[in-house]
């Protein structure tokens, strides 16, 4: 009995101190988030002593020379290119999910694996070197003249620029980029699917595709719906490839052939030049306090959907 | 045998390139019992899936040869295996229910071969098919809850309901009793015999008692090999294999 106390008591010890790190480390991420929101937010104090918090976030105007500082068109370009990305991304990537789970043969799927981790993990310049060279003028000399001849008289479709540079071509661009992640979740979700819903299913006659209809897919869904909401964070997020496509003008857009001007591209584009300005530091920090938010509340809100979506099985 | 309903002529399989049926030939009696008995591992449960066509589902799982349902080989390229898996229904070792309420278990299969007209006749059915399955004074009551929330024995009597609901005229059953209690065995079997004039049976079975009280014909394997086919009356009093007397006297 000797032997084992002091071992114990170290033990015991060792146990305390693990809990202490761990707690500390876990900690760690919401102390960031307060210390980075209240950091930005007292950057961004000096403009709420000047406007009103409403009129910046109605206010379309952006003319930081003559103390204009509208944000909407910046929320609605955000808005807007993340909506498009997901909208364009989330239809083929379910299917492709499903094709790599419930048809795919092995060979594929050890094939097919390495490629998503690959487009996954390329660096968002690329991307944006690729929007440029192959998106831009893809939607600018084809999608736009079919769009406006067709789809014209749709304000969504109608087009007022020359040029491809716009909230499409950052979509495209979003999409693709987060195509590999959400596939990779919808694919995981479905892989835990048990095999006897399969065998249930199928044993009955019905064909996969029921059976992915009917079973997987409404079982899968609050998964599927997790891995869209992680997607979308990361789209509304995403400021490199989408700077360099969606053509950066502070307007409110109209149709998605027109250019906007995303959040994360006005702070990445101007922090650090003209500084001068007055309250110009300012806004800019205000951005970042409005894109924080408008992930943080996203977040929270998918949470909380997400949740009653559970609840109510 | 006159008039077989399933018979097997000359099927091979391999999982990858290890065989485990061989030069199987065998014939299946309408409207009968069959009890399918052999040590673990002879390929009973792979013989089984070659009848509704779940032995392609494995990775790597190849066959040659036919199996003919009413003279027509569901191998064929022109046949539909989902009309195979509807014409000929299987209760699993442990119960395969889907993750949705009792009732759309049930509604499920015919939903998908929409089979009924209106709301009232999916109704009219689901009650029919679990009282077939002697299930619905247990759950007549609660047909909106989760099929999981019901024991093992009733979620695989919901099997049973849940695949005469589609009307299969062959119903597979591997070892369907094997994860249950001996109250809920019996409710199984007791159904088995009692539709056994309007379905062809095929059923699995460990317990050499169990297939005493089912078996009408009785088919003895070892080593992916059919030893013995025959009557149930010849093949537990009269064997003619050796290997089949040993297995019947417990040796293996
Ligand atoms: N998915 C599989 N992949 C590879 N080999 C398999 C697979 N399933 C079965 N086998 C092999 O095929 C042979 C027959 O298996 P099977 O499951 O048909 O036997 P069984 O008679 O049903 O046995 P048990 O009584 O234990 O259920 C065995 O040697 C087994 O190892
Ligand atoms: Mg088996």
């Amino acid at each position: 009995m000797g032997d084992f106390s002091p071992t114990l008591t170290q033990r015991q010890a060792q146990e305390r101190t693990a809990r202490r790190v761990v707690f500390v480390l876990s900690a760690l991420p919401l102390v960031l988030i307060i210390y980075i929101t209240a950091a930005l937010f007292t950057r961004f104090w000096p403009l709420l002593e000047q406007y009103s918090l409403w009129d910046l976030l109605i206010g379309t105007q952006w003319y930081p020379m003559q103390g204009k500082f509208g944000f909407l068109p910046f929320i609605t370009g955000t808005l807007w290119v993340t909506a498009v990305g997901v909208f364009l991304a989330v239809p083929p990537c379910l299917l492709t999910a499903f094709y790599l789970s419930e048809y795919a043969r092995p060979l594929t799927r050890v094939l097919l694996k390495p490629v998503l981790d690959v487009l996954a993990a390329l660096p968002s310049v690329i991307y944006g070197v690729w929007g440029v060279l192959a998106v831009v003028p893809f939607v600018g000399n084809q999608l736009r003249p079919v769009f406006s001849q067709y789809l014209g008289w749709i304000p969504l479709f109608s087009s007022h620029q020359p040029t491809g540079y716009s909230i499409l071509a950052g979509g495209i661009v979003l999409a693709v980029m987060i195509a590999p992640f959400l596939i990779a979740v919808t694919y995981e979700v479905l892989m835990t699917a048990p095999q006897d819903w399969r065998l249930g299913s199928l044993g009955l006659g019905a064909t996969r595709w029921q059976t992915i209809r009917y079973v997987l897919f409404r079982q899968s869904l609050p998964g599927i719906l997790a891995g869209v909401v992680l997607g979308t964070s990361r789209a509304l997020g995403e400021t490199m490839a989408v700077l360099m496509v969606v053509g950066n003008v502070p307007q409110m857009p109209r149709s998605i052939f027109d250019a906007a001007y995303p959040l994360p591209a006005l702070i990445a584009n101007n922090y650090g030049e003209m500084m001068s300005v007055p309250l110009y530091d300012a806004a800019l920090l205000g951005a970042a306090v409005l894109l924080l938010v408008i992930v943080l509340a996203f977040n929270v809100a998918s949470t909380l959907v997400l949740q009653r979506v559970l609840a109510r099985r | 045998m006159s008039n077989p309903h399933i018979q097997v002529c000359n099927l091979n399989a391999w999982y990858g390139s290890q065989p485990a049926l061989k030069n199987i030939n065998l014939a299946i009696p309408r409207q009968q019992i069959t009890v399918i008995m052999g040590p673990s591992g002879c390929g009973k449960t792979t013989l089984l899936k070659t009848f509704n066509r779940f032995f392609e589902l494995t990775e790597g799982a190849r066959l040659e040869g036919q199996v003919l349902v009413d003279g027509e080989n569901i191998y064929d390229r022109a046949i539909d295996e989902t009309e195979v898996r509807k014409r000929i229904g299987l209760l699993a070792q442990r119960p395969t229910v889907l993750p949705m309420s009792i009732y759309e278990n049930v509604a499920y299969g015919m939903y998908i071969h929409r089979m009924k007209k209106n709301a009232r006749e999916y109704k009219d059915a689901v009650r029919h098919y679990l009282e077939l399955a002697g299930l619905w004074d247990e759950v007549g009551k609660r047909l909106h809850d989760p099929a999981t929330a019901l024991s093992i024995g009733q979620q695989q009597r919901l099997c049973l309901a849940r695949g005469l609901a589609v009307e299969p005229e062959i119903i597979l059953g591997d070892e369907p009793t094997s994860a249950l209690d001996p109250i809920s065995s019996q409710h199984i079997e007791k159904k088995l015999l009692e539709l056994k004039d309007r379905y062809t049976t095929v059923i699995v079975t460990h317990t050499l008692r169990q297939a005493k009280r089912l078996a009408d014909y009785v088919v003895f394997m070892y080593m992916g090999e059919v030893v013995e086919a025959g009557p149930a009356s010849q093949v537990f009093n009269h064997p003619q294999q050796e290997r089949t007397q040993q297995y019947l006297a417990g040796m293996f």
